[in-house]
């Protein structure tokens, strides 16, 4: 479904001394329908970056992405662009940035609908809503009316999933999607995911420097060191028997629950 | 021997909405070489905990009762000045959240180093410099990152700077609020690591530990209270929270941590419903109570007291799980 073919991004920095940075570099991998992947990484690794270009947010240097076997640069016009974004949406990690202070977070679901076809008249736009909102299990009275800061960081998370029930899209890009999300309720966050690869078959990509996230939700795993993918593979096999020397020290360093470490 | 003993230590906000009861009747006591970890969610106290143990407090935070003692000597009891001049530094340091950010970017370490000395006691810069230097070489930092100016060093390096600063004087305990949160896996070892070294070459006795991961308690930690609302709720060796938690929240808090082990995938993730109570209003009897699914009619009246639940183990809750 989606296929990224040597992509790299290549930022310029430096008005006097002008540097370049590769960000990704040379980075390939195939989605295929229903998968539930993890990138994992740590900041600076190039993961968001890849995200950003996978969502079309930013052009590549090299290299192309091909989702459903047609490159997402070579869009003709607004109409296939807003296709392309029905079917791939992201969710990103600080759950206040999508919300504009100033207005309620009803705006964030409704402006969800101009990404529609053809719009749906206001009263089917009300049930649309309230559905995709029971559907992540918020209760629309206590989310609709209300301004960002007067919802937890959970609820919030959980309006960014919503818009995703609203749109059935058939790739979620998920950045760090519950670092900022309370312990407690972080499972029920998780779970949304899970529930949305069920029942639609929506394919999702973790983008996480959480180990335990990405052992936990994906069925392949992705290591970015450096912009570059250094180990791939099946989650089991890979976190058990880790190949690459950076991999190695990641399972090595991560502090686990039920076993400790030996050398500190 | 008791190297610290809080008893009913409370200390509440006052803002304008109201009174914010963030550490509310804590009672913890802590030993001579020991690790103690303190863990909770966001917005549980445990940081206002931390800067209260100390009795750096300043408004809108207010102490309100509660006795600190610290070898025969009562904190609460002693002026600000004189533990400012007598306490901080040299027998309980606190290294605060986001201490990475707190070095200033136009000073090298070693003035960082020698301000922060000469505030506690009178030394020639030359003598502080020649500790710091001694200190460093203990510690396995390199000699030239005192040199070196905050933006010149990692963020690992940064706060491997800041612990071996606020250690500099020998202080018995160390009381660490998130110290690792913003740093990767591997940063984090050893920034944990250069902890464990400090007490075990018995620079500093203890430390107290404040954090929202439990997987780091398992690692450092000999003992680890929970804290829920302003209250600690459970209390108990590391290994024996982690593995046999009683009360209801404990065991949901640690049934939602996930790590890479074949064990989470055995047992599964939950999550607790509803969310943290506003501490501007808590809910009667126990704070625990909307969210507990073990809940009897006693939870909404009375609120539990902490008590000791078996030797070493202590426990708030009406309806605990039992063992096994």
């Amino acid at each position: 479904m989606l296929s990224v073919r040597n992509l790299t991004k290549i930022f310029t920095v430096g008005f006097f001394q002008r540097r370049t940075i590769n960000a990704v570099d040379n980075v390939s991998f195939d989605l295929g329908k229903r998968e539930m992947i993890s990138l994992v990484g740590e900041s600076g690794s190039g993961k968001t970056t890849t995200a950003r270009m996978i969502l079309r947010f930013i052009h590549q240097t090299s290299g192309k992405i091909l989702f459903e076997g047609k490159n997402i640069w070579d869009f003709r016009d607004i109409e296939e662009c807003k296709n392309y974004w029905r079917q791939v949406q992201g969710i990103f990690q600080d759950p206040y940035a999508p919300f504009n202070p100033m207005y309620k977070v009803d705006r964030v679901l409704y402006q969800v609908f101009n990404l529609y076809n053809d719009e749906p008249d206001s009263e089917q736009k009300d049930k649309i809503v309230e559905e995709s909102l029971v559907a992540v299990g918020l209760r629309p009275k206590d989310i609709l009316g209300k301004y960002s800061h007067q919802l937890s960081g959970g609820q919030r998370q959980r309006i960014m999933v919503a818009r995703c029930y609203m749109l059935r899209p058939k790739l979620i890009l998920a950045d760090e999607p519950v670092s900022m999300v309370d312990a407690s309720t972080r499972a029920s966050v998780i779970r949304l995911f899970a529930d949305l690869n069920e029942k639609y078959d929506t394919s999702v990509i973790f983008i996480t420097h959480d180990l335990g996230l990405a052992y936990y939700t994906s069925g392949r795993i992705l290591i970015m060191y450096k912009g570059r993918i250094v180990e791939e593979g099946e989650t089991e096999s890979m976190l058990e028997h880790p190949e690459h020397p950076y991999t190695k020290r990641l399972m090595k360093d991560v502090p686990l629950l039920y076993s400790k470490w030996r050398d500190i | 021997m008791s190297l610290l003993s809080a008893e009913n230590l409370t200390a509440y906000y006052y803002a304008s909405s109201g009174v914010v009861k963030a550490v509310d009747g804590v009672s913890l006591s802590l030993d001579d070489d020991e690790i103690l970890g303190i863990a909770g969610e966001s917005g549980c106290g445990k940081s206002t905990f931390a800067n209260a143990l100390m009795m750096n407090i300043h408004p809108p935070l207010r102490f309100v009762d509660g006795k600190i003692i610290v070898g025969d000597r009562d904190l609460t009891d002693m002026k600000k000045k004189e533990i400012r001049s007598s306490i901080w530094g040299l027998v309980i340091s606190l290294i605060p959240q986001s201490a990475l950010n707190a070095l200033m970017p136009t000073k090298r370490t070693k003035d960082l180093i020698t301000d922060v000395v000469k505030y506690h006691q009178k030394l020639k810069n030359e003598k502080i410099i020649g500790m710091a230097e001694k200190r460093f070489e203990e510690l396995g930092l390199p000699a030239d990152v005192l040199d070196m100016y905050p933006h010149e060093l990692s963020g690992g390096m940064r706060q491997r700077v800041v612990i071996a600063t606020s250690t500099l004087l020998n202080p018995k305990l160390l009381i660490a609020d998130e110290p690792t949160s913003a740093l990767d896996v591997s940063t984090q070892k050893q920034v944990l690591g250069m902890m464990v070294d400090l007490k075990r070459k018995d620079i500093i006795k203890s430390v107290i530990f404040i954090t929202h991961d439990i997987a780091i308690l398992r690692q450092i930690a000999d003992r680890t209270a929970i804290m829920y609302a302003g209250k600690i709720i459970e209390s108990g060796t590391t290994d024996n929270i982690i593995d046999n938690p009683l009360h209801p929240y404990t065991r949901g808090l640690i049934r939602a941590v996930i790590t890479p082990e074949a064990e989470v995938k055995k047992r599964g993730i939950s999550h607790i419903p509803g969310r943290p109570p506003d501490l501007l209003n808590p809910p009667a009897g126990c704070r625990f109570h909307p969210r507990c699914d073990r809940s009897i009619a006693i939870c909404k009246q009375l609120e539990p007291d902490l008590i000791e639940n078996e030797k070493g183990h202590l426990l708030a809750c009406h309806n605990p799980y039992v063992h096994g």
